[in-house]
């Protein structure tokens, strides 16, 4: 069976928001319908996004980490938004995992989205139905697209390939190993949701330098005669030995 | 949780129009075995019609939440997993069998079906225990819808369930006590005395919930919601500035001062006060206290209501916390 | 719905998909615009294109928002008669009584005083057009935002390694090991930038951030160091010193690349004193640097001409001429010069303890010498060595302006290029790489005039508007020493300023000092607001007037293609295109976007047509040139040469039959040519059918050591790239400056500064790198004023111009002080309160955001958020206005008046670099009662006639329906 789904690297996410427009961008000129913006021009304009970049602290000064986290739906294997759907509408797909919405179908009762305990459904305050992530499905299996273009809207956007995009259940797919091999984790795993997106930790590479690397034989300084030598007055075994 | 007014509404009226009908029929219980008089075939299709326009109201605040109410029929769809698609079926049913026990006392449909020595079952009674049985099965599904939600802890509890029918049976009973006193004297100290202790099972209940809530641990942690293992995070941005779904839906937006106000106004205004006037109403045989308590218990259970929502806290609020 | 599996199956609809370049910002990506019924309908990247391989980010994909932009300007607008500038009331005219109007008014000072006019452009790509067209015109007072943008950074680098960081050079994070980020925010150079550091990130690359903020990408950076601002020379001294303590230096790189081991004369009575000795007199002068310096050999201990064969000269020692003139070798006064800039003295400066820049300088150090990439390519150096291989040291280094936007940034800057070159990482593998059109000699050779008589009426310009100058000779200053420029660049007060002080201009032409002007055209720049340094007084000078009752800057014309700030001052607006309707060149004569291994160029070819009388200002500018007879637009009988810009582009050549035109590819009669070659018809086809992009990339042995790398010099001297095929040696020690601190010293028989400023020249023209305080630091009651007030750009909002876009104002709607807890606390400032910032020039009302990612001495904000009212077309209320600031209001144009005069700009001492970053500011809570509102506020401005009408309530873009829901 098959589980497609994203895997975000924290660990180059910059933060760019690419993600956020490029899919808004899609998905609001798509087949599914425009995504309404409120205010667009005035206070506090708000609007329809299926994606969104966030940013959290972590730690005092100076030892802060700034983490840039996007979010989408992660398209949980035990999706707690679907079940409750009164028409049906909110479903996953047998064949690909993909949670998606039935907007001919959805009657805008939000109850889904209080299902959901990430915050990532959002309903279109004007077409008045529930919208989210669609993992770009009417990307992905595209045929008049080329192959490598097959892939959601933000994944190809994304700067810093942040964004990985393949099936979780084929443990050799680009997705599967990443998870496997840095540490790959879900989010709010306490609800028992099982969601498909995964999140890769930030990681730290240093450098380690012994002393005895700062001083070696092909040093320039010996070059220039400036190697540090002791100084002749310091004691020596040569001035205590006797034999 | 951002408490919406047709959902506040829905859940009040349908509540307190389903305690009618169980008073009703409670009454026509009693009187069955004898225990009380045979209130008149009017009082019950009255009381019937009283509890099915509440019922009605409910159910149009209900459409008042939907993004598309013309579509409302598909709700039924999907019982067999929701619990909102169970009520929206139980409802209409619940509705009808009303309808049909108003008219059955409005018609006389006395013709006894069975017979047991003096008992005789008649339509009404018929109806009665089927509209009982629907009548405890839209407030289990009024209920669970909230308390199926795992993640919203206030509300995942047998208590929430417990409460929707305790509180809805209490406006039903406090009601069915003023409509009495208009309408079938005799009745009034019968389901006085059953609002009262009705609104204080409620009262233990849910006492025991608020004590329940105030003692919870939110499951979910920033830790969880990000996966960073660390003492102290902060959220800096939640990527966009003037709100969105996320922040209207599940904020209530107010500060904790009020929602601690609204908390004493709601105890006192669906337990104290209504059993005061019940118990002055019954004692001075006067309806207007009664009356009175009706109306004060209902505002009451709509503060309740807004509290029951505001007091929820969505784990998705972690992610949306902070702008800049 | 969700059944339908294609956006673009549906065969009634006619969907096209074009290739051009983006310019949401400055990257220039390559795009793929599908349009859907004549609509723009989505914009991708072009996974065929070099630079962004696909990948676009924020505000790439938001542009069909800009598009259709509420702000955008459709005709030709006139202030209305009676009315007053600034007060944004308009009359639509037609583009012939533009041009009638314009060309009068130009013809007439032309043949006057050219230099009444004056040309500045802001963020913009077509420098090669409008600097030929200044020049044309004959007025020095030309320039772009390189001197309010990062021109430290260019000269810095381009006077110490010859290229620099961005367009013309970059950190090579494919082989590096270690990456250190030196102020640099988070879009610097964006998509390649980000695409090349997660990259070095999963390659297992170390990442070290020195900024004062964590965001962007020093979020993802390995290590945070967090500095105090301004400092950062102190810190990259302090490296330098524990480097050269350890050796941990490069030795032979510096021998054999750099003037580490020439030998400087120090007999301070000589009028050569601190020049490098030289052997003779060089049979040809010109713009390289004449291999006739000398060496103290180790083996025949003897003075010698450097790099004779056998030679290894010491580095360090002090030597004595036959002729009794003490010398020492160059590196040997930079270790005298570090000596004391121990990491100690560093720590106290930069809030860095001794212990990490010493860890840092070992990193640097020991990654350098022991992890050591060799490359199997073969190559000949200048002096006919051949080499095997090319070895890299990798280690990488990016800045920007953080070091750039301070006015020591130039020698901090000259500090990190010498740090770089110790490490022995200039165009090698996994360090510093070039990309062409550089490296250029030290400096490179373009010149401004000498003096006043390089602008004469109606002739144009004899020399460039901006230049190189290599020498005191070379300024562009009259008999009294006082600038020919209205920005006054290439005087005794910057002499360097390579790239104008565009942020003076205006305080300049206002205060008629140097001199008034007449008419001032400002191109995509917003200097009502963001490029404009002490913004309220820049507005206010805009429409002061003079005793007469004529504006002080008689005539303001603005192309813009949006309402912004800038067009309510004008006098006539001139509405441009957007980048997806107009012809454009990415020019390898101005910035172009080259690869390390080869030059690159790039085009814009319009997607869908322009919106109403949407004019290119291209095509403004050949018609006005044309109109105005400028010789290159015009033919010998006066007739006009160049039907449209895009003939323009395919026809023009530098000079007559030179085969070098603004676009490198296809060239020759049918494209077989690049580079160099006649005009090809069918050039913009070529470009078109391939992306929009001419790349070339050079033999392998051409792309590595460039600077000595004969094959390349001449491969490049061939192809016209430079004049010389010499080699460009690092300049560790910097005879440049040094010459002009002789001429202040009075030492040399040239042209010497006017007396206020000797002490100015003398102190500044360091040859070697030094650190001191920013000037306005050094001005400042630093106890009144404790903290330093930075800005970054955000990533998803290009400067000024996003906030009329729909999506990408959501993001940043609004902006806050960001402030460190327990400096805010100090003062009982709360998270979210109200709160004043003031400096010794301002003062700005704002709201506090906590954050722990930031040195505590520091506050800093986003850049331009905060917009005026009514500007960019957006409502009244609009949080940008009603919450959103703009620092610029606390930041003065002037540095207070001081020893070294009156009227210095704030800027950097050697080449005029804006110093944005050095401002000092205090921060308290706003007063109980004092309403929930930005300030300062400004007048607002009404829509400009014909802006787009869209709607407000709510909107939903769809493309392809014609419509918007
Ligand atoms: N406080 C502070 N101020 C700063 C800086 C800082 O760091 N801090 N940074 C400085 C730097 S580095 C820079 S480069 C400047 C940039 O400052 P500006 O050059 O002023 O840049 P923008 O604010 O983007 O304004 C450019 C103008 O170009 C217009 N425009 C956009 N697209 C087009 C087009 O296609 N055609 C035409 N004709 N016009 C167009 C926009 O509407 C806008 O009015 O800001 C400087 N200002
Ligand atoms: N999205 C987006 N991208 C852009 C632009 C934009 O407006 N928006 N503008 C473009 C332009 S014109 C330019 S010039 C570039 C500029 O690119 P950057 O130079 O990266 O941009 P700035 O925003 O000026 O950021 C300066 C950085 O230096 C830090 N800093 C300030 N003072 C110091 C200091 O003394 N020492 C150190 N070490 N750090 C310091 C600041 O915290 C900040 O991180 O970006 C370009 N890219
Ligand atoms: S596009 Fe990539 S780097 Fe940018 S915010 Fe999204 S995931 Fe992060
Ligand atoms: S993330 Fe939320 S909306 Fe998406 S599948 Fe999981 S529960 Fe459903
Ligand atoms: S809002 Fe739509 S998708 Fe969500 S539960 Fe209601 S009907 Fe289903
Ligand atoms: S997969 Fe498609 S719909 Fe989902 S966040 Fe990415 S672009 Fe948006
Ligand atoms: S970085 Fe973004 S805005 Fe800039 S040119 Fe590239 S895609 Fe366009
Ligand atoms: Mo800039």
């Amino acid at each position: 069976m098959t589980q497609l789904a994203l895997v975000i690297d924290l660990n180059v996410c910059v933060g760019c928001h690419a993600c956020v427009t490029s899919c808004k961008e899609w998905n609001t000129s798509g087949s599914a319908g425009a995504m309404s913006d409120d205010r667009p021009y005035g206070a506090d304009p708000t609007g329809t996004f299926f994606n969104r970049v966030q940013t959290f602290e972590v730690g005092s000064f100076p030892n802060t980490e700034t983490v840039h986290f996007p979010k989408s739906c992660l398209h949980c294997e035990e999706p707690p938004c679907v079940p409750v759907c009164p028409t049906g509408a909110s479903y996953k797909r047998k064949e690909d995992g993909i949670v998606l919405v039935d907007y001919d179908k959805c009657i805008g009762c939000k109850y889904c989205s209080w299902a959901c305990p990430y915050g990532v459904r959002e309903i279109d305050e004007h077409q008045k139905v529930m919208k989210k992530c669609t993992l770009c499905v009417d990307r992905i299996y595209d045929q008049s697209l080329p192959e490598a273009e097959r892939k959601p809207a933000c994944v190809l956007a994304c700067p810093t390939s942040a964004r990985l995009f393949g099936d979780v259940h084929d443990s050799e797919s680009v997705v599967s190993v990443a998870i496997r091999e840095s540490g790959g984790y879900a989010l709010m795993p306490e609800w028992g949701t099982k969601p498909a997106n995964h999140y890769l930790p930030r990681r730290k590479t240093q450098i380690r330098i012994h002393a005895d690397e700062l001083m070696r034989a092909d040093n320039p300084l010996k070059k220039e005669r400036l190697l540090p030598q002791p100084d002749k007055s310091e004691p020596s075994l040569d001035d205590v030995t006797s034999w | 949780m951002h408490p919406a007014f047709s959902v506040i509404f829905l859940t009040t009226l349908i509540g307190a129009g389903q305690g009618l009908f169980l008073a009703l029929y409670t009454g026509q219980v009693y009187a069955f075995f004898h225990l009380l008089p045979q209130a008149d075939g009017r009082f019950y299709a009255i009381g019937s019609l009283i509890a099915l326009l509440l019922l009605i109201g409910g159910l149009v605040a209900s459409f008042f939440h939907l993004g598309h109410p013309e579509r409302a029929w598909r709700s039924a769809a999907k019982w067999r997993t929701s619990w909102l698609s169970r009520e929206v079926i139980v409802l209409p049913a619940f509705m009808g069998v009303v309808f049909l026990f108003g008219v059955a006392h409005s018609l006389g449909w006395h013709a006894a079906l069975v017979t047991f020595g003096t008992l005789t079952l008649d339509a009404t009674m018929v109806l009665g225990v089927l509209g009982t049985v629907l009548c405890f099965a839209l407030f289990i599904c009024t209920a669970m819808i909230y308390a199926c939600l795992k993640f919203l802890q206030e509300w995942h509890s047998p208590l929430t369930v417990v409460n929707y029918l305790l509180l809805g049976s209490a406006s039903g009973f406090t009601l069915a006590t003023a409509y009495s006193a208009y309408a079938a004297p005799d009745l009034v100290g019968f389901y006085g005395e059953w609002a009262m202790v009705i609104t204080l099972l409620a009262l233990v209940t849910r006492a025991a919930s608020l004590v329940r809530n105030a003692r919870l641990k939110p499951k979910s942690t920033l830790q969880t919601a990000i996966g960073v293992r660390h003492g102290q995070i902060v959220q800096k941005s939640q990527g966009f500035m003037g709100g969105s779904f996320n922040t209207r839906e599940f904020f209530h937006g107010k500060g904790a001062g009020l929602l601690r106000s609204v908390k004493w106004v709601f105890l006192a205004l669906v337990f104290v006060l209504p059993m005061l006037l019940l118990a002055g109403g019954l004692s001075f045989s006067y309806g207007g206290l009664l009356s009175a308590a009706v109306l004060v218990q209902y505002i009451g259970l709509l503060a309740e209501r807004w509290f029951f929502f505001a007091q929820a806290n969505h784990p998705q609020n972690l992610y949306y916390q902070t702008i800049s | 719905m969700q059944q339908s599996v294609s956006h673009t199956e549906n065969s009634k609809d006619c969907v096209e998909v074009k290739n051009t370049t983006c310019y949401m910002c400055a990257c220039r990506c390559g795009i793929r615009v599908t349009v859907k019924n004549g609509e723009v309908r989505y914009i991708e990247g072009n996974p065929e294109h070099p630079l962004n391989q696909g990948v676009i980010c924020a505000k790439g994909s938001s542009g069909i928002m800009k598009q259709y932009s509420p702000a955008r300007l459709t005709q030709p607008l006139r202030r209305k008669p009676g009315s007053e500038r600034g007060a944004g009331e308009f009359e639509p005219i037609s583009w012939e009584e533009a041009f009638t109007l314009m060309a009068d008014r130009l013809a007439k000072i032309r043949s006057t005083d050219p230099k009444k006019f004056a040309l500045f452009t802001g963020r913009d790509q077509m420098q090669a057009l409008t600097g030929l067209f200044a020049k044309q015109f004959g007025t020095p007072n030309y320039a772009a935002h390189g001197g309010f943008c990062s021109v430290n950074m260019a000269a810095g680098m381009i006077y110490t390694i010859g290229g620099s960081f961005w367009e013309f050079g970059g950190p090579d994070l494919d082989r590096a090991k270690l990456f250190v980020m030196i102020g640099t925010a988070e879009d610097h150079h964006s998509n390649p930038m980000k695409i090349a550091l997660s990259k070095f990130k999963r390659n297992g690359g170390r990442f070290v951030s020195i900024n004062p903020v964590r965001t962007g990408y020093s979020a993802i950076a390995d290590e945070w160091v967090p500095i105090r601002p301004g400092t950062d020379g102190a810190l990259l001294l302090a490296l330098i010193h524990e480097i050269i303590r350890l050796g941990l230096y490069d030795r032979d790189f510096l021998v054999q690349y750099s003037n580490s081991a020439e030998l400087v004369n120090l007999d301070e009575k000589s009028s050569e004193f601190g020049m490098f000795v030289r052997t003779e007199v060089p049979e040809e002068e010109g713009c390289f640097d004449p291999q006739n310096k000398l060496w103290w050999d180790r083996v025949s201990n003897k003075p010698v001409v450097t790099h004779s064969e056998g030679a290894d000269p010491f580095l360090r020692g002090e030597f004595k001429l036959k002729d009794g003139t003490p010398v020492k070798p160059s590196f040997q006064l930079l270790q005298e010069r570090v000596e004391d800039y121990t990491p100690e003295w560093a720590e106290g400066i930069t809030g860095i303890s001794a212990e990490t820049i010493r860890r840092l300088a070992h990193e640097m150090g020991v990654t350098a010498r022991d992890q050591k990439i060799e490359l199997p390519i073969a190559w000949t150096d200048t002096w006919g060595k051949e080499h095997e291989t090319v070895t890299g040291n990798p280690v990488a280094f990016h800045a920007m302006r953080g070091l750039a936007a301070h006015s020591n940034g130039f020698h901090t800057i000259r500090a990190m290029s010498i740090l770089m070159s110790l490490l022995g990482t200039i165009d090698r593998p996994g360090g510093f790489r070039h990309k062409a059109p550089f490296p250029r000699p030290i400096p490179p050779c373009a010149k401004t005039p000498k003096g006043p008589e390089g602008v004469q009426p109606n002739t144009p310009l004899g020399g460039m508007a901006l230049g190189w100058p290599a020498e005191p000779d070379d300024l562009f200053v009259d008999e009294n020493g006082e600038p020919v420029r209205l920005d006054k660049a290439f005087s005794w007060e910057y002499p360097l300023a390579v790239h104008g002080l565009m942020h003076n201009a205006i305080t300049n032409a206002w205060r008629g000092d140097p001199y008034s002007i007449d008419t001032m055209l400002i191109f995509m720049a917003n200097m009502a607001w963001n490029s404009s340094m002490n913004t309220v007084q820049v507005r206010d000078m805009l429409k002061d007037k003079r005793e007469d009752g004529e504006y002080k800057i008689p005539f303001l014309i603005v192309c813009d293609a949006f309402q912004s700030e800038m067009t309510a001052f004008a006098d006539l607006v001139l509405p441009d295109t957007t980048y997806l309707e107009r012809h454009d060149v990415m020019s390898m004569l101005d910035r172009p976007i080259s690869e390390f291994d080869g030059p690159v160029d790039s085009v814009r070819i319009p997607v869908v047509p322009p919106t109403g009388e949407c004019k290119p200002f291209q095509e403004v500018l050949i018609e006005l040139g044309s109109r105005l007879k400028l010789p290159v637009f015009v033919n010998p009988d006066g007739s006009r040469k160049y039907r449209d810009y895009p003939d323009f582009i395919t026809n023009y050549e530098t000079e007559p039959g030179s085969g070098i035109g603004f676009l490198a590819g296809w060239r020759g009669k049918g494209g077989e040519k690049f580079m160099r070659g006649e005009p090809n018809p069918r050039q913009w086809e070529m470009y078109a059918k391939n992306n929009c992009v001419y790349q070339y990339h050079l033999p392998r042995s051409y792309q590595y050591m460039r600077n000595w790398n004969q094959g390349y010099l001449e491969w490049a001297q061939r192809h016209r790239l430079t004049r010389y095929a010499e080699p460009i040696n690092i300049h560790i020690y910097s005879e440049v400056l040094q010459k002009f601190r002789l001429a202040a010293q009075g030492k040399t028989d040239g042209r010497q500064p006017p007396e206020r400023l000797r002490k100015r020249i003398e102190t500044y023209f360091d040859p070697l790198p030094f650190y001191y305080e920013p000037l306005e630091v050094q001005l400042s009651d630093n106890a009144k004023y404790p903290l330093n007030a930075v800005t970054q750009r955000p990533m998803a909002m290009y400067h000024s111009w996003d906030s009329q876009n729909a999506w990408l104002r959501q993001i940043h709607a609004h902006n806050y002080l960001f402030v460190n807890p327990v400096t805010a606390q100090t003062q009982g400032i709360a998270d979210g309160d109200w709160i004043w910032v003031e400096s010794m020039h301002g003062k700005v009302r704002c709201m506090c955001r906590y954050t722990e990612a930031l040195e505590p001495g520091t506050v800093w904000t986003w850049n331009a958020i905060g917009k005026a009212k009514g500007a960019w077309n957006l409502a009244l209320e609009a949080n940008e206005s009603e919450k959103g600031f703009l620092l610029n209001h606390l930041i003065s144009e002037e540095l207070p008046a001081n020893r070294d005069g009156d009227h210095l700009s704030n800027s950097d001492p050697v080449t005029g670099q804006a110093a944005w970053y050095d401002v000092k500011v205090k921060i308290y809570k706003a007063a109980e009662g004092e309403p929930e509102q930005t300030s300062p506020q400004f007048e607002p401005v009404p829509a400009a006639p014909g802006t787009n009408k869209v709607r407000r309530a709510w909107q939903a873009f769809f493309a392809g329906k014609g419509e918007w829901k």
